[in-house]
């Protein structure tokens, strides 16, 4: 007994230390990470082989998988393995407050900053948009409906069309499974396919996965939703809009308008370790290898453009 | 061995008797160790309170909503979507309390039964039997329970009742699993602390075993028991991951235990991530948080006084 006692406190010391150690580690990667890019650039400012320090990409879920396959690689990469990438979820809010606060380099979103922050705020950060991501509106199976126009859309989603048979399908109760009403991927399917901000109402689902929607849409008899490219299968029916099917040609060539882009956020022009990283994502390589693989559209290939304000220009 | 051997070296070390003895040492590090993290606890959960609630006061001082507004306001819409921004959450508090009540409700008389079969009917397999699957049951992420509540719990009740089975059912039936093992393994342990006479006694009065039961040793242990299930209720009020996963998230007060509803917990980890920090829809999500803690509060508080009625 006489010699554990001190064994155990000490242990207990040790983590009591080393909870402490963390506390101030996480502090120095946060705050210290673009300090670091900085004096290395000072130092060494041609030398790009040498380029070190660690980038944090924090923000949308829906971007996420994209961004991490594609630090991985670019971690690979000889020139660049001096070069650490951290990438984490958390939503587009969460990004675009952290990269506007300077506690992440790059804050990934699936709006523009112009639709979250206040106008001062966005003006400070810089648009990177690395990829296009396209929605459908999807159903189960076996509602019978293979294309809605706009109008139908509007009328299931604000409650005005309660039943398939009212827009050609089944005699079946709709069931609506929609997104929080401040999630990215609503804001974009409601701005884009509906053109009207939606109520939720009584009885309708609220999902944030993309995962779990597609679930409840594919168990559920009657059930309405929408979806990312990506996520599509024959598990559930994808609807035309408009007559127009959703397919990438489509979207590129700007007939199909229910799509955004994925954005990626610095504060200022990026620092060059930042900056090695978004030129590797936006390459030819990454472009048309990662992004497509993942279900993206590559930004280059998108033959119209948009603005903030959802002006398209060819 | 080593203890031991030390015990000569250390009073040969000490020339000084009665200045700096060893014991005096040990008594002293022991005693500011102990001091030390018992006041680094402290400050961490001041902070924490003092964080959630000057996040979710805000909502009230800065953002100008009244409390009134807040706590009985049925309309959600905290970005202004649909004209002014309301800040409603009667509908989630109803969701908790509707999930967490009849979670208990559905627990209660199985962790009963499953204690009593435990330490009075069968102490022998039974225990064996039963313990180590109830410790199980704790040890289950609450993912694990959603995603089989999603597979396996709202199709049945989809088929059962009328409805999409997602809903205030659905939520419930996951919560109460969840909620088991916190019931039982109290409800055990009061029983099997029960002096032996009293049980003894019943017998020797010619009482059968289903008499001691439900006249003796039930009503002695229920302030015990008691203490099990709003421990059990504030763990289902809390719970968010696998509730929201099955009921739906919809901020409206279901018409029906098979009607998509919301929770405050649920609320908060759908919504976290897509807000914008300092906003009022951000800062009603810290609101939000803060009358968690609170109810947390009145849990400890009931569990308290349970905990002095059962001293007798």
């Amino acid at each position: 007994m006489k010699f554990k006692k001190p064994l155990l406190m000490f242990c207990t010391l040790v983590l009591v230390l080393m909870l402490a150690a963390c506390g101030s580690k996480n502090n120095a990667t946060s705050d210290g990470s673009s300090a670091a890019g900085t004096t290395t650039t000072e130092d060494k400012p041609a030398a790009e082989e040498t380029l070190g320090g660690s980038v944090l990409a924090v923000g949308s879920t829906a971007l996420q998988p994209l961004v991490e396959q594609v630090a991985q690689k670019f971690m690979g990469e000889s020139q660049y393995s001096q070069i650490q990438v951290q990438v984490q979820g958390g939503g587009s809010g969460t990004g675009l407050t952290q990269v506007s606060g300077g506690q992440a380099n790059i804050g990934n979103s699936d709006v523009f900053a112009e639709e979250k922050l206040d106008a001062d705020k966005a003006k400070e950060l810089v648009d990177h948009q690395v990829a296009v991501v396209a929605m459908a509106a999807v159903t189960n199976p076996d509602a019978g409906v293979d294309s809605l126009t706009k109008q139908q859309l509007v009328d299931i989603f604000t409650g005005k069309v309660t039943n398939w048979k009212d827009v050609g399908g089944k005699d079946e109760k709709i069931v609506i499974v929609n997104r929080p009403a401040s999630s990215g991927t609503r804001a974009t399917f409601e701005k884009y396919a509906l053109g009207t901000k939606t109520e939720d109402l009584q009885g309708s689902i609220q999902e944030d996965s993309s995962g779990t929607v597609k679930k409840i849409i594919s168990e559920t008899p009657g059930a309405i939703g929408y979806l990312a490219l990506s996520y599509l299968d024959d598990k559930v029916k994808t609807l035309k809009y408009d007559g127009v099917e959703a397919t990438e040609e489509n979207v590129a060539s700007g007939k199909y308008p229910v799509w955004a882009y994925e954005h990626m956020y610095t504060k200022g022009e990026p620092a060059p370790e930042v900056k090695a990283f978004l030129d590797y994502m936006t390459s030819d390589t990454v472009q048309n290898g990662d992004v497509v693989e993942l279900g993206y559209i590559p930004a280059s290939k998108m033959e119209v453009k948009r603005d903030k304000d959802g002006n398209i220009t060819k | 061995m080593k203890a031991i051997d030390e015990r000569p070296v250390g009073i040969a070390d000490n020339p000084r008797p009665g200045r700096f003895k060893k014991h005096h040492m040990e008594d002293f590090a022991g005693r500011s160790y102990t001091t030390i993290c018992a006041i680094l606890l402290i400050v961490i959960i001041l902070s924490i309170v003092y964080f959630v609630a000057s996040k979710g006061l805000a909502t009230f001082f800065r953002d100008g909503v009244s409390f009134s507004e807040f706590l009985f306001g049925s309309k959600w819409d905290p970005d202004g979507n649909h004209g002014e921004p309301q800040f409603g959450v009667m509908p989630f508090i109803f969701g908790s309390f509707a999930t967490s009540i009849l979670a208990a409700v559905i627990a209660s008389p199985l962790s009963i039964c499953a204690s009593l079969f435990m330490t009075e009917i069968v102490p022998g397999w039974g225990k064996k039997l039963l313990q180590p699957v109830i410790e199980l049951l704790a040890g289950i992420p609450s993912v694990v329970y959603g995603f089989v509540g999603l597979t396996v719990i709202v199709p049945a009740l989809r088929d059962m009742f009328p409805g999409q089975g997602i809903g205030i059912a659905a939520g419930s039936i996951v919560l109460s699993v969840m909620i088991l093992p916190t019931i039982t393994s109290i409800g055990t342990d009061a029983l099997s602390s029960l002096p032996r006479g009293l049980k003894e006694s019943s017998y020797a009065l010619g009482a059968t075993r289903w008499q001691t039961i439900y006249r003796v040793i039930l009503p002695t242990v229920l302030p015990s028991i008691l203490t099990g299930v709003v421990l059990g209720m504030a763990r289902a009020f809390g719970e968010a991951l696998a509730v929201q996963m099955v009921i739906g998230n919809a901020p409206h007060i279901p018409r029906s235990l098979f009607e998509s509803a919301s929770t405050l917990t649920s609320v908060i980890t759908l919504d976290m991530g897509n807000t914008v920090m300092g906003t009022p829809h951000s800062n009603a999500l810290w609101s939000m948080a803060l009358a968690l803690m609170f109810m947390t509060f009145i849990f400890v508080v009931i569990v308290r006084l349970l905990e002095r009625r059962n001293r007798i």
